[in-house]
């Protein structure tokens, strides 16, 4: 039995091992700062850890010394002292107080004062406003002034299925890559708003040295000056359901007029997006645009199969809100429809209408209504979703 | 007193139903003690076989064993475990065992009352731990998966197991108060005659401030969970923003519990350390006085720094500054607590037996974990911190190294108190460098961990973790599997073994040893007088 398993699972345990020790990668720091902030924490962090590694050595070389000298195997007599006995042992036994309140709050509170207060210096000086607004399991960005004003997108995680279950090689940027990268501007102040759909998320970018929680209900707020261009990774790190491993933050850092234009050519997509909602699309095209709105959006509670998880998120396959009509006679949306549900929400499902356009709204209840063995043959026009707004 | 004349007075006075039935109606504060520490060893290893699933899982990156929702499952289970059924129980267990015969009393004040507080425990575990069994029946969708911590709203939006850990907590709760209530009585009311409040062993301090912080916070506790209850099912909105409510409203008043809990778990084991660097020095305890006070002024601080825990929820500045300086300011009556626990050792005659090694590592290990929690209390810097495998491994440090290691020196310096017996030396001396070793390298990578970015609670982690999550494994493995070491020379020092002395421990001071080992069913049917 042992055997057995050491032949099944010491090659991959080698290989593993071997793979430690020839492509280690250690870390043993905070990642290189960009922001005005990360350098001041990194700084901070820095001073601090010095100074409790010197406390630590200190006292350890005291026990250390007399763990050696003062044992009974070399015949060390014990003293009966109970505490400081002479006026001089006493002012001696107060000196180490002295020192650690003096670290305490100066040569660490001095220092913790000015970051706390450049850490939440949000609003002077802001050249622009970002809203993030964290949601199971994605963020989405909406820039909120400026020639950007009216961009709007989700960001999801890009990395496929495959790799995570070990199907496939991981990716260099495994589990830390989006589809829609938030771009910005470098040596601007980029005040950002947070909030949150459904529970609570920490949005963090370790280079940018803030991090802040999405509340929903409530706006809370951080901000960024990134001084270098490059890209940046970071994760979700407040517990917040299954996929919250699953929801990396990448912000692209561009100078000043590559970010216009960004905003120019996201504008040109984004009308064009929102003018198909207008046009007669055919069920053919929604059920293929609507597959790729599925699998991005969708398919991580309902599964790619459509069996869902129950109970907390059911099945779509032979599902009874989406076997039954969306619009009644008069062309009312039926409350707790199959529309409905996508569009407004309820419970644990969140309400699409915030996340997705008009075309992808309608693609996917298309989509949905025809596979999984769903077999309802209608179509829902992006013209009819945008007429629920 | 002979131990022969002993044992006929004891089997005289020890009449108790047969089997199953002494133990359930038992109200001896000795076999309460004794179900209390097994309960909690069992739970040890229950709580301990969960987090090795999860590091086999963390072993690399991917998704191997667990699905996340499980995942997400086990962590937070393991942390209710470890805090609630096996660290408090096992403070509780040697309270019942050791505070009547270290005040010289014959029993707790309250005894039927300590058996319904220990046979609460039981109902508890397994209201915590039956989701995971009722899901693979189809029922529910497992065990609470929110992390200990219950925040809301992700924990209005879980299944049934956050009911069950609700009921689960109450249940513990009630416990631990009527514990608390047990030993405060008993302290204040049973005391040999000349044993005044600065003559209490220190156990008996550390054990009084505790029970003090659990009256006041467990009912804090309570009423959060009872209202996300309420939220769940019966349509109030203490939490929804949407009602009116606050999410972070519930983060300020678990943590009101819970930043006090840290001590409640702590203060016990800074009781009676110092007995045991004592004892082992041959040496009294230095700063006797200023340890009492060091335990007040903790206990008073902890229940004011609560907010520290989530800093980056977003506080107004003042708010920060605060929470930051008088998190800081916990610093220096811990500080006076080393510097006693080390001048309790300087000039001793020392030997390093299994209990010495284990409090020695322990103002070593927890050393390391007071200083990461005084960087922590920086605002700024915990942004960084907060949230990432830095702050798993600074909780560890404080939890197991300052916890269970702690606990550790307690079992096997009073284990032959206990049996009778002495546990085989050379065992627990394995079992001390394992632990130790294996406990290093476990939490020294996740130090870096945090420091490189990598959030904690979560199942699969980017490539730039994998080298450091693979040593963490490993240790973890063999800090798990140390354990059985102990758990084999604690069954076989029960079982048999060679006779202990009643004061096995050459430098030992305090009335426990003053009784024969095993001390009689009922112990002080004489009130000894200390002078």
């Amino acid at each position: 039995m042992a055997l057995h398993f050491i032949k099944k699972a010491g090659p991959g345990l080698m290989l593993s091992l071997w793979s430690l020790v020839a492509h280690a990668e250690f870390s043993w720091n905070f990642p290189k700062p960009v922001t005005p902030m990360a350098v001041d924490t990194l700084h901070v962090h820095n001073k601090f850890m010095v100074i409790i590694l010197a406390i630590f050595i200190i006292v350890l070389g005291i026990m250390i010394y007399s763990i050696i000298n003062h044992r009974k195997s070399k015949g060390y007599q014990a003293a009966t002292f109970t505490g400081p006995s002479t006026r001089s042992q006493l002012i001696w036994t107060m000196v180490p107080f002295a020192i650690l309140i003096y670290i305490d709050f100066v040569l660490m509170g001095i220092p913790a004062y000015h970051s706390v207060v450049l850490m939440e210096d949000t609003k002077n000086g802001a050249d622009m406003v970002l809203k993030v607004t964290g949601m199971q399991w994605r963020w989405q960005y909406e820039y909120m002034d400026g020639d950007a004003k009216g961009i709007k997108f989700v960001s999801n995680l890009a990395t496929p299925e495959d790799q995570i279950h070990n199907k496939a090689a991981k990716g260099e940027h495994y589990l830390l890559e989006t589809d829609n990268h938030v771009v910005l501007p470098v040596n601007k102040k980029v005040r950002i708003l947070l909030t949150s759909n459904d529970v609570i998320h920490t949005w963090w970018v370790p280079q940018f040295g803030s991090a802040r929680d999405a509340i929903p209900g409530f706006l809370r707020e951080t901000w960024v000056k990134i001084e270098e261009p490059g890209t940046y990774r970071g994760q979700c790190k407040e517990l917040c359901g299954k996929g919250h491993g699953f929801m990396p933050i990448v912000v692209d850092a561009v100078p000043e007029d590559k970010y216009k234009e960004w905003v120019a050519a996201k504008k040109t997509d984004l009308a064009a997006a929102s003018a198909g909602a207008d046009k007669a699309w055919s069920k053919d095209d929604l059920i293929a645009h609507g597959k790729e709105v599925y699998e991005k959006n969708c398919a991580v509670c309902h599964q790619s199969n459509g069996q869902g998880l129950p109970p907390t998120f059911p099945a779509l396959a032979g599902s009874k809100v989406i076997n039954g009509p969306i619009f009644d006679t008069s062309g009312k949306l039926i409350a707790n429809s199959h529309l409905d549900r996508v569009f407004n929400g309820k419970n644990v499902m969140p309400a699409w209408k915030a996340v997705l356009n008009d075309v992808d709204i309608a693609a996917v209840v298309t989509f949905e209504r025809n596979s999984f063995g769903n077999t309802l043959g209608d179509a829902v026009q992006p013209a009819q979703v945008k007429a629920l707004r | 007193m002979s131990t022969a004349t002993t044992v006929l007075h004891d089997e005289h006075h020890a009449h108790y139903q047969p089997g199953i039935m002494r133990w359930l109606t038992t109200t001896n504060h000795k076999d309460i003690g004794t179900m209390y520490l097994t309960f909690a060893l069992i739970m040890f290893m229950v709580g301990g076989a969960m987090i090795l699933a999860v590091r086999a899982e963390l072993f690399q990156p991917g998704l191997q064993f667990l699905k996340p929702e499980f995942f997400n499952q086990l962590i937070g289970i393991h942390a209710l475990v470890m805090i609630f059924a096996a660290l408090m129980p096992a403070a509780t267990g040697f309270a019942n065992w050791m505070l009547p015969l270290m005040i010289g009393a014959p029993d707790m004040a309250l005894p039927r009352l300590n058996n319904w507080g220990f046979w609460l425990l039981p109902p508890a575990a397994i209201l915590l731990t039956l989701p995971f069994t009722l899901a693979l029946f189809g029922i529910g969708d497992g065990a609470l998966a929110t992390g200990w911590t219950f925040y809301a709203p992700l924990s209005v939006q879980g299944g049934i197991g956050v009911d069950f850990a609700i009921f689960a907590v109450h249940l513990l709760g009630i416990s631990s108060v009527m514990g608390s209530i047990n030993i405060i009585v008993t302290i204040f009311n049973m005391r040999a005659p000349g044993m005044t409040m600065m003559k209490l062993p220190l156990f008996a301090w550390g054990w009084l401030i505790t029970a003090f912080l659990l009256i006041a916070t467990i009912p804090v506790l309570a009423g959060a969970v009872t209202m996300l209850l309420t939220d769940r099912h019966f349509g109030t909105h203490f939490f929804n923003a949407a009602g009116g409510g606050d999410p972070i409203l519930f983060q300020h008043l678990f943590w009101f519990f819970g930043h006090p809990e840290v001590y409640i778990l702590l203060l016990p084991v800074w009781g009676f350390i110092p007995h045991i660097l004592s004892a082992f020095s041959r040496k009294p305890i230095y700063g006797y006085k200023a340890q009492v006070y060091s335990f007040w002024a903790i206990g008073i601080l902890s229940v004011v720094v609560w907010a520290h825990h989530f800093l980056t929820a977003g506080m107004p500045v003042p708010a920060l500054l605060y929470f930051m300086y008088s998190t800081m300011s916990i610093s220096v009556p811990l500080a006076v607590l080393f510097f006693c626990w080390i001048a309790t050792m300087w000039k001793g005659s020392m030997s390093f037996e299994t209990p010495m090694l284990f409090a020695t590592g322990w103002i070593i290990l927890f050393g390391i974990g007071g200083l990461t929690g005084l960087v922590l209390a920086d605002v700024a810097a915990d942004a960084q911190y907060h949230h990432t495998y830095f702050v798993v491994a600074h909780f560890h440090y404080t939890l197991f190294a300052g916890g269970m290691m702690g606990i550790m020196a307690g079992v096997y310096y009073w284990l032959p108190k206990m049996t009778g017996h002495m546990y085989n030396e050379t065992l627990g001396k394995l079992h001390f460098w394992l632990t130790a070793i294996a406990f290093n390298i476990t939490f020294i990578p996740q130090f870096f961990l945090g420091l490189a970015g990598m959030p904690r609670r979560i199942p699969d982690y980017a490539l730039q973790f994998a080298e450091f999550n693979m040593i963490s494994s490993i240790g973890a493995f063999i800090l798990g599997l140390s354990q059985l070491i102990m758990v084999y020379n604690i069954v076989s020092c029960v079982r048999g073994g060679k006779k202990a002395t009643d004061k096995p421990w050459e430098g030992a001071q305090g009335l426990e040893w003053t009784l024969p080992s095993p001390p009689p069913y009922h112990s002080f049917t004489e009130q000894p007088v200390v002078e």
